[in-house]
């Protein structure tokens, strides 16, 4: 891996780390401000939390567009372009632990807390003294827990929505491959089509899944506050519509960047770390579809 | 494309910028960035220190004599939290800063302004964490592990919370930093089997932090949403464990132990065969047991739970892992043993303090063992045994081999030498105070007295009194440590060599010293004679 470069490159000094630091704190200050505030007390936590939010805002298109510049400008060689695709790498395989705590917490309720609860193996004295009738089911049948918290709900069916949207992602992976394709054959048009293709079925994506929060809420009585089942579908989920939408807004900002002629077919690492991102978020979908939704 | 790329570097060619905010609040620069890190390290030493020594006062004699319990449970938790996250893995991320690049032949970090991030994020995030100390309510107080129900009660915890994806942000930015260096940025002929120990062990570090700090920030979101959004994960009655929290939560907390011990093995394996003046023995064996270490890391979280009740089947699985992870630790303390053996050995401070880690650190190791036994930690579990153990491991392990590195590298940093005779006065007392200090918890903890409690029975008085004295002038011979830490940089007039120990070996010691603003602008020529390790003797 060992590179032979007659020269290193150094960026120069920048102001948007620092800057990043302070609108990083004052977002997370305002949400914890805002998260402790006494009901019905007016803090100024949501003041704060839209100025450092608008903030991060601003950073990312301040440090980003310097990089750009300078990337744009050549001064860029192909070491700091390995170390930014290790970078990304890594970056992913990061989020690859963070959505493996979620799993593991849901694989440890499914296999261990519910049925333990249940009375089965050294569960047996806690369920005769303290939930007897408990049976520790998953699903609609137990999965809010002996307490029944949230009251009765029903779940969401795999069958419709989530397989549209199973299908919808799917797609938009293929569209992207497609894209990189033409980006690397020189095809500026097709990569416009596809790339802007899979900008729209990542917003399709989003729009459904806030169509079936907002079902679930109202006709499933399925809320966040639904036992460990609703925490669990909402965290799991909720993430990864977050990284969806995230991932959506960076293809859009690389489909500008692909408008304005930012990539030629060999230097495009923007590109290609927003589509491994993308990728990733597919298969984090795949699970979910498959432990959360169908299991 | 070669005149474009050194056009930055030109612009700054001539040294560090004059200005103090450029410098300092902007820098890219791995040398300002490792000393911001370790300046950083150093202050929060000494202020979570200070909240140990509030707690040796209270614990001084039995009965609440100086502060109420909630406050005790506060200063336990602070006192953790800044130890872990404030001193010990920032003050390793700024060695792996300062010294990485120049042991590798590389000009800086492989993403310098990142680097800067994440420095600057973790000021804002201790902010954040003493904050609620002022806040009505008061600060977390369920421990630095933050157990539910325990740490749900507390007022503040999204402060705490928020605080710790704060530093996790950080220490992932630094770990993935420090993987794209390592592997990108090596100077030609500086093979992955001629790099040095520490740089072996940074590398392996940093993995594990990729992979566990993410855990954490999934283990206290889901604390947060419990506490404020009504979610039921640690909650039996809407289905949930609170031995879920310990499970996601320890699938970190067993690594990052082990993140803060490698680096400190890895510096140990620099410092001892310098003034063994022999090479390492075993150089790949040494490699190879620090991957070893890192692989059962992840296969042992459970140990730290035997006394939740988990099934039998499991309490073994984790009891015969645990002790697993003696044979590579035991491969390392009997290398650097061998290391020593027939050297021609000299007693600076760096090697004192190198010395003490292997004995001391293999004591820890010791009761490590005892408490991977089952039954036997069914007696030890929460008792001041177990606070005896860790702060064996952490401080005279990993605390010492900073102070030995501080010593050990402080010459590169500065351009001067230290005050070998108050480097060695430091040593002595630290020394021997911290066997005064930690020493009798052992039998504390074996007589049955627990940990996190503000009072105790009589019966414990003698040793805690002398457990107390031991803590009060542990802490003071820290001061000795800042002395000549301030004596060296600003005044001391004995110039260091470039290469400023007789048998130092590595491309770190072949740039001046004081270590210039830019070091290897070009990448150097790797001469396998100035190499500790060449690769090919074993």
């Amino acid at each position: 891996m060992v590179q032979q470069q007659d020269i290193y490159f150094v960026p120069n000094r920048s102001h948007w780390p620092i800057v990043a630091a302070v609108v990083l704190f004052l977002t997370v200050f305002g949400a914890a401000h805002w998260l402790n505030a006494e009901p019905g007390e007016a803090g100024f936590g949501k003041t704060v939390i839209t100025i450092g939010a608008l903030g991060i805002l601003g950073m990312f298109f301040g440090w980003f567009g310097s990089v750009i510049r300078e990337s744009l400008a050549g001064r860029y060689n192909d070491q700091v372009d390995t170390s930014f695709r290790m970078g990304m790498m890594w970056f992913i395989f990061s989020e690859v632990f963070f959505f493996g705590a979620f799993f593991g917490s849901l694989f440890y309720v499914r296999m261990f807390s519910l049925p333990w609860l249940a009375g089965s193996g050294h569960g047996v004295l806690t369920h005769q003294f303290l939930y007897d009738a408990y049976a520790g089911t998953w699903g609609a049948d137990g999965g809010n827990g002996p307490l029944a918290l949230g009251g009765a709900f029903s779940t969401v069916v795999p069958w419709g929505l989530p397989l549209l949207n199973t299908l919808i992602l799917l797609t938009s992976s293929v569209t992207v491959t497609i894209a990189h394709h033409a980006l690397r054959g020189g095809h500026r048009g097709r990569v416009l089509v596809f790339l802007g293709l899979t900008v729209l079925l990542g917003a399709t994506f989003v729009t459904f899944q806030a169509h079936e929060y907002a079902e679930a809420y109202r006709e499933l009585n399925l809320t966040f506050q639904t036992g460990v089942y609703g925490s669990l579908f909402y965290m799991l989920t909720g993430f990864h519509g977050f990284h969806v939408t995230i991932g959506t807004i960076m293809l859009a900002v690389i489909w500008l960047r692909v408008l304005k002629g930012h990539f030629s077919p060999e230097h495009h690492f923007g590109f290609e770390a927003v589509a491994w991102y993308w990728h990733f978020v597919d298969v984090v979908w795949l699970c979910l579809f498959l432990f959360v939704y169908v299991l | 494309m070669a005149t474009a790329t050194t056009q930055d570097l030109h612009e700054e060619h001539h040294g560090a910028p004059k200005s103090f905010v450029q410098r300092w609040l902007m820098s890219t620069n791995h040398k300002d960035i490792g000393t911001l890190y370790l300046i950083f390290s150093l202050t929060m030493f000494f202020v979570g220190g200070s909240f140990a020594m509030l707690i040796r006062a209270e614990l001084f004699k039995p009965g609440l004599e100086l502060v109420q319990p909630y406050t005790f449970n506060e200063l336990t938790t602070m006192h953790g939290l800044t130890m872990i996250f404030g001193a010990i893995m920032p003050a390793f991320v700024g060695l792996g800063n300062w010294m990485i690049p120049l042991m590798i032949g590389a000009p800086d970090m492989a993403l310098p302004r990142m680097n800067n991030l994440s420095f600057w994020i973790l000021p804002f995030a201790f902010i954040l964490l003493y904050s609620t100390l002022l806040l009505p309510g008061g600060g977390p107080a369920g421990g630095w592990t933050m157990y539910p129900p325990l740490s749900l009660q507390s007022g503040s915890l999204a402060y705490a919370v928020f605080a710790i994806h704060l530093m996790g942000i950080s220490s992932v930015m630094g770990a993935i930093n420090i993987i794209a260096t390592i592997l990108n940025m090596r100077a030609p002929g500086m093979d992955l089997v001629k790099m040095p120990v520490f740089v072996w062990s940074w590398l392996i570090t940093a993995f594990l932090l990729i992979a566990v700090i993410p855990v954490l920030a999934g283990a206290v979101t889901m604390l947060l949403t419990d506490k404020y959004f009504g979610t039921s994960f640690f909650n039996p009655g809407g289905g949930g464990d609170p031995v879920l929290y310990q499970h996601v939560f320890w699938f970190f907390g067993h690594p990052e132990v082990y993140i803060m011990i490698l680096p400190a093995f890895g510096i140990i394996s620099e410092i001892i065969p310098t003034f063994a003046r022999k090479p390492i023995f075993g150089y790949k064996a040494m490699v190879l047991a620090i991957a070893c270490i890192a692989f059962l890391s992840f296969l042992v979280w459970a140990h730290h739970m035997f006394a939740v009740g988990m099934p039998v089947g499991a309490d073994i699985f984790f009891m015969y892992a645990t002790m697993l992870i003696a044979v590579p630790t035991g491969i390392k303390v009997f290398n650097w043993v061998a290391t020593m053996w027939g050297g021609s050995l000299t007693f600076e401070t760096p090697m004192l303090f190198a010395i003490a880690f292997v004995v001391l650190f293999s004591i820890g190791g010791f009761s490590g063992l005892m408490l991977a036994l089952v039954p036997a930690d069914f007696q030890y579990h929460d008792t001041y045994f177990v606070v005896a153990h860790f702060h064996y491991v952490l401080v005279t392990g990993a605390a010492f081999a900073i102070m030995g590195a501080a010593y050990y590298w402080m010459p590169k940093w500065s351009g001067h030498m230290y005050s070998e005779f108050w480097g060695k006065v430091h040593f002595w007392c630290s020394l021997v105070f911290v066997n005064v200090l930690f020493f009798p918890q052992h039998f504390l903890g074996l007589a049955g007295m627990p940990r996190r409690i503000p009072d105790y029975n009589v019966a414990f008085a003698g040793f805690n009194m002398v457990s107390s004295i031991g803590g009060f002038l542990f802490g003071a011979s820290q001061l000795i440590f800042l002395g000549v830490i301030i004596h060296c940089v600003f005044f001391s007039k004995q110039k260091a060599a470039n290469r400023a120990w007789e048998g130092a070996k590595g491309l770190e010691w072949t740039v001046p010293s004081p270590a210039p603003y830019h070091t290897f602008e070009v990448p150097p020529v790797v001469r396998d004679e100035e190499l500790a390790h060449s690769g090919a003797d074993d």
